[in-house]
């Protein structure tokens, strides 16, 4: 048998003080991140804020400062300026809450066509979104968010029982707060894409928050005699392995798809890169802690078993 | 003696459905087929989302308000006729609101009367409170309006099929969207702002007659820039005359290509509008100047003939959405139903402008509200980088899972195979669009796919650590992670289920990825990897297990 880890006995109950200091800061700047969000101070993409952007893809490299000089001067001076230097892409983003009759789409074209004559360019794709659509994607995706949130609790607290399900849900949000929270401090752009990969996130948390749990489960309808941190240890080192051998797959996918999945796809992976490590990181150090704290304590776990 | 034959006999079968119903999904190997097959396989496959393949999604919302305005016009119009047949000196006839009309008359004894005509519009009623003795205000019903407002979508709705059909766009999807949004999908299409001009422009085609007894009309400029319109109609304000408007005929200058503007007083009145078409062709003038030729059906003939004849030497403008094409000087009285709209077209121009005259005007403006446009580089680009990703990431796990746990890992990528398989096949079955995103859920799927063999292995691990014998560990490891990977499984796929009922375009392609790789994965390492085992223990005594 080829093993990373043998048989190991770690107390990670212990720890957990520590731990959830570390993850307090990582709530708080996720609850942060939130926050700037509702307020309209965070950097959400255009498909939730309204606005357009276009991707031109030009014949050869496009200095960004001279790019926005050339449409500062043209009167469109509010743009976010991205390249993807291999491919001689520049992505234009401009926010604005005004409606799309105004053609900002077709302006940018316009701009870059008069002021490099000698740089030819194809436009690779444009977005123009209304500050209505904006809104109604925020609110949906939001629905999202609570309707599968409450699913899990209910369907955990249904197999389990209800603190495993408060726990679950909890550390999963934790994770997803923590991935929002480095967005926020990085200042990515939140877009539709990134809140798809939170909610799929979520839901390999859950995965990972579930084996470990079914563990101790198990370990508690047998062992009715040792005390609930032993048996929530003993239960997270029974699926170590299990927990580090999933995560490396899905780490070994998502670094291919980071590196090389294109520009699309790359905060995409890179927020579900994080997330399998917060997942994995708090199925142990907070889900199971979680249940330790949930008063009314010991005895009564899993009387229905 | 567990059974092994059945097993392998249904992991056989979908196997042989998803490659059939994936064929269709790669044209050069489908086209190589023999006919005979073609009739037995499925025909369409996976389609690729615009992201992919490039493309257009528009989502249009009907400016339902401005259509009520445009039928309350109509009315006004129809009153106005009727007034004066009747022989009722009316001073004017108005829409003094959005759905409001206001008739003006010098003599106190005409309400009687002019109430009487009225009767012939039901579905307009007398706001008593408001007319006066030298006034009537009548308002729209609010049911009419409501009505008005519906069929605005659906006729927009029509209207944009009927064009698009006539654009000719290879699976176009035009459908409403909640209460007066409209969503039309183009995928492949190269010419995207042309698709689009097509799509929005209202072609309301109207015939008007020029005022030109006014002084004002001698006064207007002959030709201004571009651009400089309101000025123009700053300075006339207050000395239009009633009933009377400036619309602009747009000009060309064919050495600069400088653009000029000519305004003109026309009468608001519309003679005749857009609806009485039956046709409407390109044909090349003298000059080899494109123009387009429109033909009235029988009603519209008559009325253009009673038209011109009591026009005759007077000038009519055809005007398209408020823009004049040219104008006129009736000659004599026009019979047979057939007028021609000249201007300054590019050959392209007067084709477009036939098809949205064939395919009829839209009830009321659209608004366009979201505009995505995908160009077909990018879609490439990312189906090439997309690709090249998947198969690196496969390929490291199914590394990674014959390292670790040798034999048992070999069968675990086997399953991982069968997985991909039947998920790219199921997709197909379901003629699913496939997105980026989605690819991105098949990507994951096999980050997560090996998660439930992991599981089991582990489990094996387990069993066989504490001494049991290889049949029974195998059979134990699979009890008991069969549970754990149930749960986790069901809890994913709650997440997948929101993310499908509350997502949009890609969103939605990603979470059905999602949903089908965690059902699929279930079945993959229940009964795909557990048959290989089984089998390798039937075969003869399995001492030592290579996991």
């Amino acid at each position: 048998m080829f093993e990373i880890l043998g048989k190991t006995n770690i107390d990670f109950m212990g720890k957990r003080k520590i731990a959830f200091v570390f993850s307090g800061v990582l709530v708080l700047l996720g609850i942060v991140a939130v926050i700037q969000i509702a307020r309209g101070a965070a950097n959400l993409g255009i498909d939730f804020a309204g606005g357009t952007a276009v991707q031109l893809k030009f014949d050869q490299p496009i200095r960004i400062d001279e790019a926005r000089k050339a449409l500062e001067s043209n009167g469109l001076s509010n743009a976010d300026l991205q390249e993807f230097v291999e491919a001689n892409k520049l992505l234009v983003r401009i926010k604005t809450s005004t409606t799309i009759e105004e053609k900002v789409a077709d302006r940018v074209v316009a701009v870059f066509s008069k002021e490099f004559p000698n740089n030819k360019f194809v436009v690779d794709s444009s977005t123009e979104i209304g500050p209505t659509i904006g809104q109604k994607l925020q609110q949906d995706a939001l629905i999202a968010v609570l309707v599968s949130f409450f699913g899990i609790i209910l369907y955990i607290a249904a197999r389990f029982e209800f603190r495993f399900g408060v726990a679950a849900a909890l550390s999963t949000f934790h994770d997803v707060l923590a991935v929002l929270g480095a967005f926020y401090i990085l200042d990515k752009e939140i877009t539709l894409l990134v809140v798809t990969a939170l909610l799929t996130l979520a839901g390999y948390s859950l995965t990972d928050t579930v084996v470990v749990f079914d563990r101790i489960r198990e370990n508690l309808r047998v062992r009715r005699r040792d005390n609930m941190e032993t048996v929530i240890n003993n239960g997270i080192n029974q699926v170590l392995s299990r927990t580090i051998v999933t995560s490396l797959t899905v780490v070994l996918v998502l670094i291919p798809l980071t590196l090389a999945g294109g520009e699309v796809l790359h905060d995409f992976s890179l927020a579900l890169l994080w997330g399998v490590i917060f997942g994995t990181y708090s199925s142990i150090f907070v889900a199971s802690p979680l249940l330790l704290i949930w008063p009314g304590g010991g005895g009564h776990l899993l009387k229905r078993g | 003696m567990k059974k092994v034959g059945g097993r392998f006999a249904l992991l056989g079968i979908v196997l042989v459905l998803s490659v059939a119903f994936f064929l269709p999904s790669y044209p050069r190997l489908y086209q190589a087929l023999p006919d005979w097959s073609k009739k037995v396989l499925p025909t369409k496959g996976i389609t690729l989302g615009l992201d992919l393949q490039g493309g257009i999604h528009l989502v249009l919302e009907v400016e339902e308000e401005r259509a009520v305005e445009i039928a309350v016009d109509r009315s006004v119009t129809a009153m106005q006729d009727q007034l004066v047949d009747k022989k009722i000196p009316v001073e004017s006839v108005k829409r003094s609101g959005p759905s409001q009309v206001t008739l003006f008359f010098q003599n106190a004894d005409l309400k009687a009367q002019i109430q009487k005509v009225l009767e012939d519009f039901p579905s307009f009623y007398e706001l008593e409170q408001k007319s006066t003795g030298g006034s009537l205000v009548y308002e729209l019903r609010e049911g009419e309006i409501k009505r008005i407002k519906d069929s605005a979508i659906n006729q927009a709705l029509e209207t944009i099929r009927n064009r698009i059909d006539q654009f000719g766009v290879a699976e176009p999807l035009i459908q409403r969207q909640g209460l007066k949004q409209i969503v039309v999908q183009l995928p492949g299409i190269t010419e995207p702002k042309r698709a689009k001009d097509l799509i929005k422009e209202t072609a309301l085609l109207e015939f008007k007659l020029l005022d030109e007894s006014s002084k004002l009309a001698m006064e207007l400029p002959q030709r201004i820039p571009k651009g400089k319109e309101e000025e123009v109609l700053k300075q006339v304000q207050g000395q239009l005359p009633e009933g009377d408007q400036i619309l602009f005929e747009k000009s060309i200058e064919k050495d600069t290509g400088r653009e000029f503007r000519t305004p003109y007083l026309v009468k608001k009145r519309v003679m005749l509008a857009g609806d009485v078409l039956s046709d409407a062709r390109v044909s090349i003038g003298q000059f080899n100047e494109p123009y387009v030729s429109v033909t009235f059906d029988a009603k519209g003939a008559r009325e253009f003939e009673r038209i011109t004849s009591e026009n005759v030497k007077k000038r009519m403008a055809i005007v398209l959405d408020n823009t004049i094409y040219s104008a006129p000087v009736i000659q004599e009285r026009i019979s047979g139903g057939r007028a021609q709209i000249s201007g300054t077209f590019t050959m392209q121009e007067a084709n477009d402008l036939a098809i949205v005259l064939r395919a009829g005007a839209l009830p009321a403006p659209l608004k366009i509200i979201q505009d995505l446009t995908v160009g077909p580089s990018l879609g490439r680009d990312s189906i090439e980088k997309g690709v090249r990703a998947t198969l690196f990431a496969g390929a490291m796990v199914v590394l990674f899972m014959m390292v670790y746990y040798r034999l048992s890992g070999v069968i675990a990528d086997f399953a991982l195979a069968l997985n991909l398989i039947c998920l790219i096949g199921s997709l197909a079955g379901l003629n699913a669009t496939l997105t980026l995103p989605g690819i991105a859920g098949i990507i994951l799927t096999i980050g997560m796919g090996v998660d439930s063999n992991v599981l089991i292995f582990e489990r094996i691990r387990e069993e066989l650590r504490q001494g049991k014998p290889v049949r029974l560990a195998i059979d134990g490891g699979y009890d008991k992670a069969l549970l754990t990977i149930i749960d986790s499984h069901v809890t994913t796929l709650i997440t997948g289920l929101a993310l499908f009922l509350f997502g949009t375009g890609p969103i939605k392609g990603f979470a059905v990825t999602l949903c089908l790789g965690i059902a699929i994965n279930l079945f993959t390492a229940l009964v795909g990897t557990k048959v290989v085992f089984d089998t390798l223990n039937q075969r003869r005594k399995v001492e030592q297990l290579s996991i």
